[in-house]
């Protein structure tokens, strides 16, 4: 796959700048809108939710951002990657291309996005006085992981979609779901432990559960915790890699 | 050497209810046992081998399995039976105008075409002017595409794949491109390249341009194969009598028959057309004005009775 990957670079930049054009065509701001919006976010759970749960947590904005940087990303990656194949179902039924590439370079805007949001973070972090230590290396692990899973999500969401065209509102509205119990915007400490435990089954709920765990404890997760990204994010990636490798030939029946 | 060989090649292709329905209904379609899908195949134990520089032309009507097996040969499909084995790069123009986005412009398209084709960005650098020039797009060259007219679309499109240099070249319907004088530069720059020794494949619905270009035919028919032959004249004939009488050949010697018949025809045709050009001739003579007619008698003489118009000198 490597070396396949090798032979088509040539075509993935081209994606990637295809994508790029295609996103900011006749925007005034262009790529400041990435940044922007998840900052209307921000600041609208910050003005609603500080009075009923930022009472009792400390750096209540930048608990809210880490939130929302996570989630933010994982919904835009996953919600777009979703549609990568059929998008460009035209260019795969007439020329033998690799069909990853499409999601792959969906991604990588996804993931320049996220690091230029990741640098306002920063910004928001020094404003709100948060004591930077070296620990905050060991963030490259969770953003490597999410970058991985939303790959893994992709492939399969980008395949499902193929095939049914109703995942795309079942995505929304289970994105919804997934945002509510994700505590973003709560803390999950006054509920039971067997509840607190349930929210470990959270892939999203890890990630963002490992940046407070940096940036506002100051402390790095177990070796355990970190197991456990692993793993979600094997299991995204392998289920997704082979639905792509069952259905490669498959998927122009369908289009 | 052979460059490209299928052996027994059989595709099956899968259509039905699986297409356009959501989630809701094929649960339903499931639980009711309702839910078809329907298989055909598009093309049943099709074998060819062609060597380097050899020009493939696939004749057969609609629906022959000629665009599946091309798909095949270029890798997007996998023939469920058979085997496909080709040596070297593989340029597919398969419907040009597509794959195109409206967006970028006419130079980022030709970029994104060449890198769907398998080239490198140093290829591309090298041979991008080049190809503009052929397409002759220059002055349109930073338009965004979607303001191109369809014909100057395709004129990229083909320019594109002609200027590179693929092992094997497969043509599907795609030298009727672009206006008069285009197609006259395209059909030369097909020539050179073939004459390069390029290894070819050619689906056409000319006959003309198969008799033409082609050393060898594949004619295929609702997926089956009549033959693989080098008797390109032979067997064009035999086609173009087939497509009149709608008679399938089953064996060489209702091919030869076929072939045969339509010579006939074509001989009775000419005949009939020199029958109609000489009743024009009489017509003239007896009905037009002084002078024409006289020359029109004396054509047909000449023609004719040369010994007359010794005795009158």
């Amino acid at each position: 796959m490597l070396k396949n990957f090798q032979r088509h670079k040539f075509l993935f930049e081209e994606l990637v700048k295809r994508d790029f054009k295609r996103k900011y065509k006749r925007t005034v701001l262009g790529m400041v809108w990435s940044v922007l919006s998840p900052l209307m976010t921000l600041m609208v759970m910050r003005v609603v939710f500080t009075q009923f749960f930022g009472r009792n947590i400390e750096h209540y904005t930048i608990y809210l951002f880490c939130g929302n940087l996570v989630f933010g990303c994982f919904n835009e990656s996953t919600g777009q990657g979703m549609e990568s194949l059929m998008s460009n179902s035209s260019i795969f039924t007439k020329v033998n291309v690799p069909k990853y590439l499409f999601l792959f370079s969906k991604n990588v805007q996804c993931l320049i996005n996220f690091l230029l949001t990741l640098s306002v973070f920063v910004l928001f972090c020094v404003l709100d006085g948060i004591v930077f230590t070296w620990r905050w290396i060991f963030l490259i692990y969770p953003i490597c992981c999410l970058v991985l899973f939303n790959i893994g999500m992709g492939l399969i969401l980008s395949a499902l979609f193929v095939f049914f065209r109703d995942v795309q509102y079942l995505w929304t509205v289970f994105t919804q779901l997934l945002m509510y119990a994700s505590a973003i915007f709560y803390s999950i400490e006054d509920y039971s432990p067997i509840a607190q435990n349930a929210f470990l089954l959270n892939p999203i709920y890890l990630f963002i559960r490992y940046f407070r765990k940096i940036v506002i404890d100051r402390t790095v997760p177990t070796i355990w915790f970190h197991l456990l990204m692993m793993a979600d994010v094997c299991i995204a990636i392998g289920i997704g890699c082979w639905i792509y490798k069952k259905y490669n030939h498959e998927f122009l029946y369908y289009v | 050497m052979s460059i490209l060989e299928a052996n027994n090649v059989s595709i099956r292709y899968i259509t039905g209810d699986f297409k356009d329905i959501g989630l809701k209904e094929y649960v339903m379609r499931r639980l009711q046992g309702k839910y078809h899908v329907t298989e055909f195949w598009a093309d049943k134990d099709v074998s060819f081998t062609l060597n380097r520089g050899d020009m493939l032309g696939i004749i057969g009507t609609n629906g022959a399995g000629k665009s599946t097996l091309l798909k095949a040969i270029s890798g997007i499909m996998v023939p469920t039976y058979g085997e496909i084995r080709k040596e070297g790069t593989i340029a597919a123009l398969l419907e040009l105008a597509s794959g195109f986005d409206g967006e970028l412009t006419v130079r980022e398209n030709a970029y994104l075409r060449g890198a769907m084709l398998g080239y490198t960005r140093k290829f591309m650098d090298k041979t991008y002017s080049q190809i503009i020039d052929f397409a002759e797009l220059r002055e349109f060259e930073e338009r965004p595409f979607k303001q191109l007219s369809s014909g100057m679309k395709s004129r990229l499109a083909f320019s594109i794949a002609c200027l590179v240099s693929p092992d094997i070249l497969i043509l599907d319907e795609v030298l009727s491109v672009g206006d008069g004088a285009f197609q006259k530069k395209s059909g030369d720059k097909m020539k050179e390249i073939l004459a390069s020794g390029v290894t070819g494949i050619l689906v056409s619905h000319s006959i003309d341009q198969v008799r033409e270009m082609c050393n060898k035919i594949l004619w295929l028919d609702h997926g089956r194969q009549i033959d693989f032959t080098d008797k390109v004249e032979l067997y064009c004939d035999a086609y173009e009598e087939f497509l009149i009488t709608k008679k399938l050949p089953q064996n060489q010697q209702q091919i030869e028959k076929l072939a045969k018949d339509f010579t006939v025809r074509k001989q009775k045709k000419r005949e009939e057309a020199a029958r109609a050009e000489t009743r024009k001739l009489e017509k003239i003579l007896e009905q037009g004005s002084d002078e024409t007619a006289v020359q029109a008698a004396i054509t047909i003489l000449q023609k004719h009775r040369p010994d007359i118009l010794r005795y009158t000198q």
